[in-house]
């Protein structure tokens, strides 16, 4: 553990902050799904960077945490380094790529392949966290719908999807229902992400800085991929093994090699496969 | 009045100085069809706004099986709106999604009331384009592609797939030619039979009023100066304006 | 045996707003009674009122005092000040009206106009439309003209769709206002028939007959419509 950087409160944000930071998340923990307004400050990083991610995890990290920063399921991007760096200056924290050591993993579009514990917490970076903001523009009229449940207009975007293409053919940020009340946008994970949600044994929270909100799952809550009952909803992967470590279960990247077309599948969860790759050495 | 699905009474609603509605009462009886005439600015399309709890008067009530439509908090007038009640908008774009293709405008309500078998939503969709006379092959084309009459067709057949007891109707065939509103008319006429809806139209066509509604209400400058069955009102007009309306109408 | 149509004291006039409040009265203390099976003719002068009484009796036209009382569904209603819905009632199930003109609707076969208020009554659409073609083809109208629109008809074809229309339902009480106006004598004589038809089936028919060989044919009686004087 490293000593914090010296003329910084712990966590880069001060008290103040912070405590207004947690009765957001308890609100939001109140009601799953639910997105709940409050003021973001400057983060010394642009938006869209992690900028709501990151006042999360400061406002709920403490000393003896150890943190986990993942990009795309990556450990080792710049944007994961960056902010993994930047906790271990201002707070000292302990960090990880290990994901079942970490206490806090704050992940930008995947969730960790490997099943998530009820002694950690996963922060999702957010970049647009209303459901119906392509449906409806107007901000004061999607809330009324939240407020009234009222989400026909969702399903048109679906009946839309299979009347045009034969499927419902978003991959990512797939709309699901929380506790069977609040339309949630999952962040941008992969569609294929979707049910590692359902009854999560850790406490999933979500900050959108740009826009201004959190909100949260709770342990254990149901969480439903909207669909049709004749066209259920179906987590996608590419029908490939990852080219290092065999996988036919995780969520791939594929990655191009060459300039003539030549590619390879790996996984994207980057711990995970590398736990797997030094088992299998281990055995070999 | 026996029987009656709304009621309203005592209505009253003024734009600063000028009255919008005065001391209006209505009844809308289960499979009747009322029509309300006036020209413009004599306060019909108020008046409608009003008993469909979109607008709240400055006094009187609104009554939907006895309930108080103002009084009823807007998620269950929203319920309200896309169960027992449709409302169909003078101009189609106003009551369609026009980014939305045809079948999922039908579909809508259908998915806000909880329908999610997509077979069937799609079933019912091409009944009610059947329906409204709009060719099956076009389902998934755009409502911006489609002819002003069949738009409004379309929003007929968005409006009543979800089978409502009453519909409002603000001018259905105000913007289209003569011919495309002949069959329009016939159109709302055979389904508001066939279903046995209650209508509530507003419209300065007096024929189409004659043509449609069982009784007809008579405004002018907020009030209901006459009213009463739809051919006694038309054919033995009381009220010198309804007498200038009725003599104003051009015969063809 | 009770009437199945009678009016007490009633009387009509029209003010005409329009030019300057004109009082028009045309009807006065008009007494007038119709029993089951029975048929009779209005009599009186162009313009004495025969067609405005006519439309009184159908609850076209308010009355301007007095009553009009139709025996509907085993009471007497007063068409004078019954609701409307009483009013629309009564015309399904108990009082029908030919007109001389028929009111053209845009777009419907004839076949569904005379069939449409057979199946306001409950009747099956399938029945409703086989007696409605049965009808039109005893009135001489052939089968090719049933699933067209009325409106490109000649006037004597719209009024026998007219006829067929008002007699198809058999209502206990039914007004005739010139209903062979424009017929020939072939198909006048099948009207004749079809009135005396229903005289029999115990109907009370008011009509208006200008065509003395119709007159004397079905009318029982004749009742005295007179011009009432202005009284401006």
């Amino acid at each position: 553990m490293n000593a914090p950087l010296a003329g910084y409160n712990f966590a880069y944000l001060d008290e103040a902050t912070k405590r207004m930071l947690r009765r957001t998340i308890l609100k939001a923990v109140a009601v799953p799904g639910h997105q709940i307004p409050f003021g973001a400050r400057e983060m010394p990083l642009p938006y869209g960077w992690g900028t709501g991610g990151i006042q999360v995890t400061a406002a709920i990290l403490g000393p003896a945490d150890t943190l986990k920063v993942i990009d795309q399921g990556a450990d080792d991007t710049t944007n994961a380094i960056s902010i993994r760096r930047f906790f271990t200056r201002v707070a000292g924290v302990a960090t990880t790529e290990r994901t079942e050591e970490a206490t806090i993993i704050q992940t930008r579009h995947r969730i960790p392949e490997a099943a998530l514990r009820e002694d950690q917490i996963l922060v999702y970076q957010v970049p647009q966290p209303e459901p119906l903001s392509k449906l409806e523009p107007r901000r004061a009229e999607t809330k009324r719908l939240h407020a009234l449940a009222d989400y026909g207009l969702m399903h048109v975007r679906l009946y839309e999807d299979i009347a045009r293409l034969g499927h419902i053919a978003k991959a990512y940020d797939y709309p699901v229902m929380v506790n069977g009340r609040y339309l949630m946008s999952p962040s941008p994970i992969p569609a294929f992400d979707n049910p590692k949600m359902h009854r999560m044994a850790a406490l999933q929270l979500f900050g959108a800085g740009r826009e201004k909100r959190i909100y949260a799952i709770p342990p254990y809550t149901e969480v439903r991929s909207l669909d049709f009952e004749d066209h259920p909803f179906r987590p996608i992967r590419a029908p490939q093994a990852c080219a290092l470590c065999g996988s036919r279960e995780s969520y791939l990247d594929e990655v191009i090699t060459d300039d003539r077309g030549g590619r390879v599948f790996v996984c994207s969860d980057t711990d995970y496969c590398g736990t797997r790759v030094a088992a299998q050495k281990g055995v070999a | 009045m026996t029987g009656a699905l709304l009621t309203a009474e005592g209505l009253d609603l003024h734009f600063g100085a000028i009255p919008a509605l005065v001391d209006v009462a209505i009844g809308v009886a289960e499979g009747e069809v009322v029509a309300i005439v006036g020209e413009s600015g004599s306060g019909k399309t108020t008046l409608l706004r009003v008993l469909s709890g979109q607008m709240a008067p400055d006094a009187g009530t609104v009554r939907w099986l006895g309930q108080d439509v103002h009084a009823m908090g807007e998620a269950a007038r929203r319920r309200l709106m896309r169960t027992d009640w449709g409302f169909v908008h003078q101009n189609p774009r106003d009551g369609l999604r026009l980014n939305v293709s045809a079948g999922g405008n039908v579909g809508e309500r259908l998915m806000a009331v909880g329908a999610r078998h997509y077979g069937n939503i799609r079933a019912q969709a091409l009944e009610w384009l059947a329906k409204v006379e709009v060719d099956a092959a076009r389902i998934d084309d755009l409502p911006r592609t489609f002819s002003g009459g069949m738009q409004q067709r379309l929003q007929i057949a968005r409006t009543l797939v979800t089978r409502p007891r009453l519909v409002f109707m603000d001018e259905p065939t105000g913007g289209l030619d003569v011919s495309v509103q002949a069959r329009l008319l016939d159109l709302i006429r055979g389904l508001s039979r066939e279903l046995g809806l209650s209508v509530l139209i507003v419209t300065h066509d007096i024929a189409a009023a004659r043509l449609l509604a069982d009784r007809i209400l008579v405004m002018r400058r907020g009030r209901v100066v006459e009213q009463g069955l739809t051919d006694r009102v038309l054919d033995d007009p009381q009220h010198p304006y309804t007498q200038l309306l009725v003599s104003s109408v051009l015969a063809a | 045996m009770s009437p199945l149509l009678r009016t007490e004291g009633l009387a009509k006039a029209f003010t005409l707003h329009l030019q300057g409040g004109t009082r028009i009265p045309v009807l006065g203390g008009v007494d007038l009674a119709v029993h089951p099976g029975e048929c009779v003719a209005l009599w009186g002068p162009s313009g004495a009122g025969k067609s405005t009484l006519m439309r009184c009796l159908y609850g076209n036209y308010g009355a301007g005092a007095g009553r009009i009382l139709l025996r509907h569904g085993g009471a007497e209603i007063d068409l004078a000040t019954a609701d409307p819905r009483s009013v629309i009632a009564a015309r399904r199930e108990t009082i029908g009206y030919v007109s001389q003109f028929l009111r053209v609707i845009p777009r419907v076969a004839t076949r569904d106009i005379v069939a449409e208020p057979m199946i306001a009554r409950g009747v099956p659409k399938a029945e409703a439309a086989a007696r409605a073609s049965a009808l039109l083809h005893r009135l001489n109208l052939p089968e090719r003209l049933h699933g067209l629109p009325p409106a490109t008809f000649s006037g004597g074809e719209q009024q026998r769709v007219n006829l067929a229309r008002g007699f198809a339902p058999g209502y206990p009480v039914l007004l005739l206002d010139e209903p062979t106006a424009s017929l020939d004598g072939a198909n006048r004589a099948i009207v004749i028939a079809m009135i005396n038809e229903a005289k029999q089936a115990g109907a009370a028919i008011v009509g208006i007959f200008h065509d003395a060989e119709v007159r004397e044919a079905v009318a029982d009686r004749l009742f005295d419509v007179l011009p009432q004087q202005d009284a401006a």
